[in-house]
């Protein structure tokens, strides 16, 4: 990467952040805090040690809906591109789970088995599957024949064949599904909260907008993006490099 | 291991406007042991497709394949047209992973004997593709095969590495001797390398004629005296000549 190449990010996020002080002092109002005001109110919220419980609590319920639903996912999603007649059968299941909204699926879950965890983790779960198993079954379907003939002629074993010929080619796909998922079971989460439980990042800006703290609601908002930010940086962007380093 | 006889009496695929055709019908063929034989003939005549039922890749069809083995999961090395390597293994990963149990010290003398050895370590994205070649071969060699199918090995390459990748091929062989069934439409290099010919027809595929190969080993290197065998073939059985 080149020096400019590395500066024009840097550059175009202190322009967003002029842009919004220029913004915040020319509207001069408690809807429009400034990137200080929320600087500051950030600094609180983490010293009081309220958003670190509620971040760590809505990370939590993410990382448990994503695992199950990433794992469920691929077995099903395997499943389906292997087999025409099962593919052919569910087609129609799959449909309808992914054209159900979301808050319809959330609304059920509390309603069938109370306000509980395991209620809040389902219906996350129940709204990333379909994506995954859509994902996973057409890299499934697109698995190099040639290279599962080779494997058949040269007698691999199953597990052979999963981990040295299937899993590479489906990882492109898993990483799709990871990515997108992430940023819909975050989104999905916030309202599962705000609708039936009573901490993490979802109840707390619920909390927040009966107030009118926009100042709170941005502070958290931030912690967010940078959660995610670092997720990306941290563990999918070097799982990619390692995983691709055979590409030219 | 004993001769490999070969009796396909029908071979039929449906095509994509739902009608059979008969690919292969009535090819009776014997291989016999430790010998190298080509096959010729025309391009889509279903040489492919013969060699995927011998290697069992391929199982519907009425006939009989008796591979002469006393035990049932034959070692079959198939050469593919393309290598059929996985790209995100490395080279020596990709012939190990051939292999049932660890054995370094085959896995080394193949790299040597094919001049491979400095690559081994490399992803097979950045290598020529006649590296490639050369690596699906030793992949073949290293499971020591009862047989050795060879499906145009040696297709686009170049003719001096063509020639090289023959003669290390020629060389293993030696040292190591099985049943190899070689596919090929290029009749100078059939006789460069068989010890048999058999020419087959185009759709349904069956055997036209089988000619044995009289060149000494030591002369196979000798253009002149392989393309006077092929004239010498061409006037002597002028029905091949459609073949080619």
């Amino acid at each position: 990467m080149s020096v400019s190449n590395k500066i024009l990010p840097t550059l175009s996020f202190i322009l967003l952040i002029a842009l919004w002080q220029g913004l915040a002092v020319f509207i001069n109002d408690n809807t429009l805090p400034t990137p200080i005001v929320v600087l500051t109110v950030f600094w609180q919220e983490i010293q009081s040690g309220q958003l670190p419980h509620h971040l760590g609590i809505t990370l939590l319920r993410l990382i448990a809906s994503f695992s199950i639903a990433m794992l469920l996912g691929c077995a099903i999603g395997i499943a389906l591109g292997r087999n025409q007649k099962l593919d052919a059968f569910f087609d129609n299941w799959l449909v309808i789970f992914l054209n159900t909204p979301a808050l319809v699926t959330i609304i059920l879950c509390y309603v069938w088995f109370g306000l509980i965890e395991s209620a809040a983790i389902l219906a996350v779960v129940i709204n990333k599957l379909p994506n995954v198993i859509v994902t996973i079954r057409e890299g499934t379907k697109a698995l190099d024949r040639d290279l599962l003939e080779m494997a058949r002629c040269y007698h691999f074993s199953k597990k052979k064949t999963f981990l040295h010929v299937i899993w590479p080619q489906l990882h492109p796909f898993v990483m799709a599904a990871t990515r997108s998922g992430l940023a819909l079971i975050w989104k999905i989460i916030l309202v599962v909260e705000l609708l039936g439980r009573s901490d993490g990042m979802g109840y707390q800006l619920h909390l927040f907008f009966q107030l009118f703290d926009v100042a709170s609601i941005l502070a958290y908002t931030a912690a967010f993006i940078a959660v995610i930010q670092a997720i990306e940086v941290l563990i999918l962007k070097p799982l990619d490099k390692k995983a691709l380093r055979w590409k030219r | 291991m004993s001769d490999i006889y070969i009796n396909i009496k029908n071979k039929t695929y449906s095509t994509s406007d739902d009608r059979q055709h008969t690919a292969i019908s009535d090819l009776q063929l014997t291989l016999p042991e430790n010998q190298f034989v080509c096959l010729v003939g025309p391009s889509g005549c279903g040489k492919t497709t013969l060699l995927n039922i011998i290697a069992n890749l391929d199982t519907e069809f009425q006939g009989e394949i008796a591979l002469g083995l006393n035990h049932n999961k034959p070692n079959i090395g198939y050469i593919f047209q393309n290598p059929r390597l996985l790209p995100w293994r490395t080279v020596r990963e990709n012939i190990e992973l051939a292999l049932n149990s660890p054995q370094p010290d085959i896995i080394d003398s193949l790299l040597e004997a094919m001049q491979l050895s400095s690559i081994q370590h490399s992803y097979p994205e950045h290598l020529s593709l006649g590296m490639s070649r050369r690596i699906a071969i030793i992949r073949a060699f290293a499971i020591n095969p009862d047989i050795l199918l060879m499906d145009e090995p040696f297709v686009s390459l170049d003719a001096p590495t063509a020639r090289q990748v023959r003669s290390l091929l020629i060389k293993l062989w030696q040292q190591r001797p099985h049943t190899i069934l070689f596919v090929t439409h290029d009749l100078r290099e059939a006789i460069a390398l068989a010890d048999k010919l058999v020419f087959l027809s185009a759709s349904p595929m069956s055997v036209v004629s089988e000619v044995k190969v009289t060149i000494p080993r030591a002369d196979r290197d000798n253009e002149e005296k392989i393309e006077s065998f092929r004239q010498q073939l061409l006037t002597q059985h002028p029905e091949i000549k459609q073949l080619l």
